[in-house]
């Protein structure tokens, strides 16, 4: 794998995890279980949009074969897609969703703040735009995760069945494939090592605040970086992708 | 081609009247969003760059800044997109702030540098400018603004978040 090839590796891989999170953001649009939520969830899917244009836009110019961010989107199969499979599950109920975003949140808030001395400088300045994005992310879900945590027995409950059900796929986002060690090796991909022992003291600090358990580490779902994913990726793709394969060409 | 005939403030003094397409009354030169002018042989490049990630007035700014370049007869032009340096609500005039409590938004309270960006900080209502109001969401309209209710005069508003 040549340096070219790992970065447009890397970036489709965060672009996304920023798509497909974004997509499932999306979902509640109107179905939110309050309207400030409504707005809350659609924002953040707004953030993660920009995010994927940008990282997306930057493959695609580093794939140099003049692919747009919207050919990347709306052209790839589900095997050249590289996301994180935590972001494309089903959303749950309104628990799930947020312990999702809390996982994913106080990942890319460490992930993104290293990302901001990249040698690289373009992902260095989409790193700064998405730092300042996430901490609003990170901080909505550890609101909500202390408040559903330390809550009511039924919210309780339903909260620590989402940090049990999720927590199976949270040792992926600290995986290092080839292409983030080559990138490492040149000060352009961050080093996952260190984020991942602040996001353990993080998360458990959080969880035993909200009076929920931090669940026992055991077999980590993976596969992502290897475009293998679960079934729920397809079914997403085949609706997002519809308009492009029916129409191909077509524009707004 | 050589360009000639408009200089980098002429440019900019074209632009000064194009306004934020979801808050109408301060300009994208108020915002901060209008980063930069360059002039070369090939034409006239303006640089912006995008309060969040996601803006989705961007396209329309571009198209108005090509619109109101043209009309006034500068050409060739092209809008060109930056991330670096971050935007960030510091850049906003102090006139963009005044102007936004004129219209009902609270202004951003302090830098954003500071940690406080998250604490629960006092926000004057801009409609009767009591202290007394609370956070209802953290979201609002719009990606910038958060929504606030004023427990004195009873009427909600927004508050443009530091960033």
């Amino acid at each position: 794998m040549t340096e070219q090839q790992a970065l447009y590796k890397y970036c489709l891989r965060m672009g996304d995890d920023a798509l497909i999170h974004s997509y499932r953001l999306s979902e509640w649009c109107s179905n939110a279980p309050i309207l400030e939520e409504d707005l809350a969830l659609t924002n953040f899917a707004l953030d993660m949009i920009g995010r994927a244009q940008a990282m997306l836009d930057y493959a695609g110019k580093t794939e140099g074969k003049g692919r747009t961010s919207d050919d990347l989107a709306y052209r790839r199969k589900e095997r050249e897609f590289y996301n994180h499979l935590i972001v494309e599950l089903p959303n749950g109920d309104f628990a799930y969703t947020m312990a999702r975003i809390l996982f994913v949140g106080v990942f890319e808030y460490y992930f993104f703040s290293e990302l901001c001395h990249s040698a690289d400088a373009t992902l260095a300045a989409i790193a700064a735009k998405t730092v300042k994005e996430v901490k609003y992310h990170m901080t909505h879900a550890i609101d909500w995760t202390l408040r559903l945590g330390d809550g009511t027995d039924e919210s309780n409950s339903r909260m620590q069945k989402a940090v049990n059900e999720l927590w199976m796929y949270t040792g992926e986002l600290f995986e290092t494939d080839e292409a983030a060690a080559i990138l490492e090796d040149k000060n352009i991909a961050v080093d996952m090592g260190m984020i991942r022992t602040k996001w353990k003291e993080d998360i458990n600090r959080i969880l035993t605040e909200a009076k929920l358990s931090l669940p026992d580490d055991g077999y980590n779902q993976t596969g992502g970086s290897n475009g293998v994913h679960t079934e729920n990726l397809g079914h997403i793709l085949s609706e997002m992708q519809y308009l492009q394969r029916a129409y191909p060409e077509a524009i707004w | 081609m050589v360009v000639s005939g408009h200089t980098k403030q002429d440019i900019f003094r074209m632009l000064s009247v194009i306004n934020d397409p979801e808050i109408p009354v301060v300009t994208i030169f108020e915002m901060g969003m209008l980063r930069d002018v360059n002039i070369t042989d090939k034409g006239y490049e303006v640089v912006i760059t995008p309060t969040y990630s996601g803006c989705p007035a961007m396209g329309i700014i571009e198209q108005d800044i090509k619109m109101t370049l043209e009309s006034k007869g500068v050409r060739p032009i092209t809008v060109k997109l930056v991330y670096d340096p971050a935007w960030t609500t510091d850049w906003m005039s102090n006139t963009a702030k005044a102007k936004l409590k004129d219209y009902g938004i609270a202004p951003p309270v302090h830098s954003s540098c500071n940690n406080d960006v998250f604490k629960n900080n006092i926000i004057e209502c801009p409609l009767c400018h009591s202290d007394d109001t609370v956070l209802m969401s953290r979201f609002g309209s719009t990606a910038c603004k958060a929504l606030y209710q004023c427990n004195h005069c009873k009427e909600p508003f927004e508050y443009f978040k530091c960033h």
